[in-house]
């Protein structure tokens, strides 16, 4: 291609045609396609350089793709992103450390309990009390994650087959979701941003009904991923489309810094919840599926393989729950136990009236440790952390420095959506457009954790 | 009612072989952020250093101690040392940093993902620290390495004064801390020497400054009330 006489003052993805007066520019607004298509032809030009999104159904949220192509044939890919910036790494530097759960709870709105998680592991390793942390509250938020993962998954797996045209694997991804979305709800209060994780344990203990709920969703879960295995996985027109496309090896993994189903779809079982485990996962019996064929087909089949595994530790989670029964979900330090407790009156949910009844009648000691807690909130000795669990999307780092303040000095987001973009010239080079779709989708971006 | 002038020279961490010491990002008086309205707290003459970990001696513990002389065989045997790479070793909450000089930075890389009994072949970015009170040192970058081989994880960290904030890019090395260069060069202005397209990418392109910098101006909130603002964040009064 580079051999082409002319090809230096050909339109490139990567550099700004404004500017040379050569090129001609198609405005693809208010005009009428056949116009355009009769000028291309009058040229008898088949590069053009298309820009994708940043609104675009297909493009997972606001990503940009800038895609050189000749004829039906990609040639050069570029991706931008910062769409969805909102400096959620800025603001929690204003804010104590709890209140920065409610805010990394919203980068990747798709796996709010996974941030969240992560940032209170992150704090807990910085003070020192990783320890203490009641085991029910870490058995609660490997539960929660592991739901949260299963219902990440299906929307990766059914958001890539609505972009297929499927509208079916949607469907029945989205109705197996509700499922996780709808226990969500039962405990945290919410069905994202959740902000239910907190430094020190969880925000409370679950309601009654929950581990029953959770037997439920069990069985609908599996039912439905049953039905999106019979949907896809023999069905020629989706192997058609996705096998062999977006094909990424275990080198090209490797270099590129590509972590989760991604890296396990290419032969390498690297799972940070068997290598470097957190919240007690090395207690867990699950299984790290991996395949080689290193294709977007793959990495479906993978994702599905994960939200088998996924209830498999739901369901032990369950049992040690069931038969834990009731005890603290916050570590019993006072100085740094969240000191509210929660409870449903008859104007909905409120701080408890025996809580309230102890800080203003009978403990001073109480009433000073929510004044102070409340307002200015716990100190963490200075020093830095970087925390990883693994994300449905990779591996998830926080990176914490504490100048020994009550807010964070420095908080930093490893995404894994935000590395794993960068293979997207990788995966669509050389391919068709088409297959841009299915290599993105593959690779289950989340803008709001790419951009934060 | 403000607290006495503190100047934080008198408040020093304990010097290490010779080396200056690295550890006191800054200093904090009072309790409340700002300084122009009386701090009723009563402790408006408190004034504190924040020291940060200091440098660890051998044993560093672990695996820690067998890396390090490990490295140090591969830099001597590449022509370089420890000594000249390496400011010094921190080991804390479980944690190795190596605090890297910068002309040192891309070979400790070479030297970490290739030697076999390092092999820290994956790379979880990079990110950036601002410590607007440590001169010559002003801006930091962290990397964050991982040995899926060994099971190890290790960080390097080098810092830059804000007058010459150069680092070697690290993208020959490991190509993944392309994007993640580019995101502290958007919100940092460390400029990453030989990246091949050293872009902003979070922030518009013709963005000015670089927003997660400790100095860089926060905006008010005008409210339509007899001329009032709400202050920026780093203004009001808070505990911090």
């Amino acid at each position: 291609m580079a051999t082409t006489p002319g090809a230096a003052s050909r339109p490139r993805a990567t550099q700004s045609i404004v500017d040379d007066a050569d090129v001609r520019t198609f405005d693809a607004t208010g005009g009428d396609w056949s116009d355009i298509a009769e000028e291309a032809a009058r040229l008898g030009e088949e590069r053009i350089v298309v820009n994708m999104g940043p609104q675009h159904p297909s493009t997972h949220g606001v990503l940009r793709l800038m895609l050189e192509i000749d004829g039906e044939t990609v040639t050069e890919a570029r991706v931008g992103i910062g769409y969805l910036h909102t400096g959620i790494e800025k603001n929690m530097e204003y804010r104590n450390w709890t209140q920065g759960v409610t805010y990394c709870t919203r980068m990747d709105y798709l796996a709010p309990l996974f941030q969240e998680t992560a940032y209170c592991l992150a704090i807990e390793k910085l003070l020192g009390i990783t320890d203490q942390i009641p085991e029910r509250a870490t058995v609660i938020r490997v539960m929660m994650m592991e739901l949260n993962r299963i219902a990440s998954h299906l929307i990766a797996i059914g958001t890539g087959g609505n972009e297929l045209g499927a509208t079916t694997i949607m469907t029945i991804s989205f109705q197996a979701r509700e499922q996780v979305l709808k226990i969500f709800e039962m405990v945290t209060g919410l069905r994202m941003n959740h902000a239910y994780v907190r430094p020190g344990g969880v925000s409370q203990d679950i309601p009654p009904g929950t581990l029953e709920a959770v037997r439920e969703a069990d069985g609908t879960i599996r039912k439905a991923l049953r039905q999106l295995e019979d949907l896809m996985l023999a069905n020629p027109i989706f192997k058609g489309r996705l096998v062999g496309v977006g094909h990424l090896n275990l080198s090209a993994c490797m270099a590129l810094g590509m972590t989760g189903p991604v890296l396990r779809s290419a032969g390498l079982p690297y799972d940070v919840r068997k290598a470097n485990p957190y919240c007690g996962y090395e207690t867990y019996e699950f299984d790290v599926p991996t395949s080689t064929d290193s294709d977007a087909y793959a990495r479906v089949v993978l994702r599905l393989e994960e939200c088998y595994q996924s209830l498999r530790i739901v369901a032990q989670c369950v049992e040690r729950l069931h038969a834990m029964g009731p005890s603290p979900v916050m570590v019993a330090d006072k100085k740094i136990a969240w000191p509210a407790q929660l409870a449903i009156g008859s104007d909905g949910m409120g701080n408890s009236l025996d809580y309230i009844r102890e800080i203003m009648a009978t403990s001073m000691e109480s009433l000073i440790h929510h004044f102070k807690l409340v307002t200015e909130g716990f100190r963490v000795p200075p020093g830095q952390v970087f925390q990883t669990v693994e994300h449905p999307r990779g591996e998830l780092g926080v990176h914490l420095v504490s100048d020994g303040g009550t807010m964070p000095y420095r908080a930093h987001f490893r995404d894994p959506s935000f590395n794993n973009l960068q293979a997207t010239s990788v995966l669509c080079e050389g391919g068709q457009v088409a297959d841009v779709v299915v290599a993105v989708a593959s690779l289950d971006p989340v803008l709001g954790g790419v951009d934060r | 009612m403000t607290g006495p002038e503190a100047t934080g020279a008198e408040l020093t961490g304990p010097e290490q072989g010779g080396r200056p010491s690295i550890d006191v990002v800054g200093v904090r008086t009072g309790m409340f952020g700002a300084g122009d309205t009386g701090d009723t707290s009563g402790y408006g003459g408190l004034v504190r250093a924040v020291v940060m970990p200091g440098p660890s001696d051998r044993p560093y513990g672990g695996w820690f101690d067998e890396a390090a002389d490990v490295l140090a065989e591969v830099l001597e045997e590449a022509g370089s040392s420890w000594d000249a790479a390496i400011e010094n070793v921190v080991v804390d909450r479980g944690e190795l940093t190596l605090h890297v000089r910068r002309e040192h930075l891309v070979e400790v890389c070479q030297a970490l993902r290739d030697d076999q009994d390092l092999r820290f072949e994956l790379s979880l970015g990079v990110s950036g620290v601002h410590y607007p009170d440590e001169a010559g040192r002003e801006l930091h970058a962290a990397y964050h390495l991982v040995s899926v081989t060994h099971g190890r994880r290790l960080r390097l960290e080098v810092a830059v004064p804000a007058a010459d904030p150069h680092l070697p890019s690290t993208v020959a090395v490991y190509p993944a801390n392309d994007w993640h260069e580019r995101e502290t060069w958007d919100f940092f202005g460390i400029v990453f020497d030989g990246h091949p397209a050293l872009a902003r990418i979070e922030m518009p392109d013709d963005w000015p400054g670089h927003p997660q910098r400790k100095d860089y101006p926060l905006g008010g909130i005008p409210v339509e009330y007899k001329g009032a603002t709400v202050p920026p964040p780093d203004e009001r009064r808070s505990y911090h």
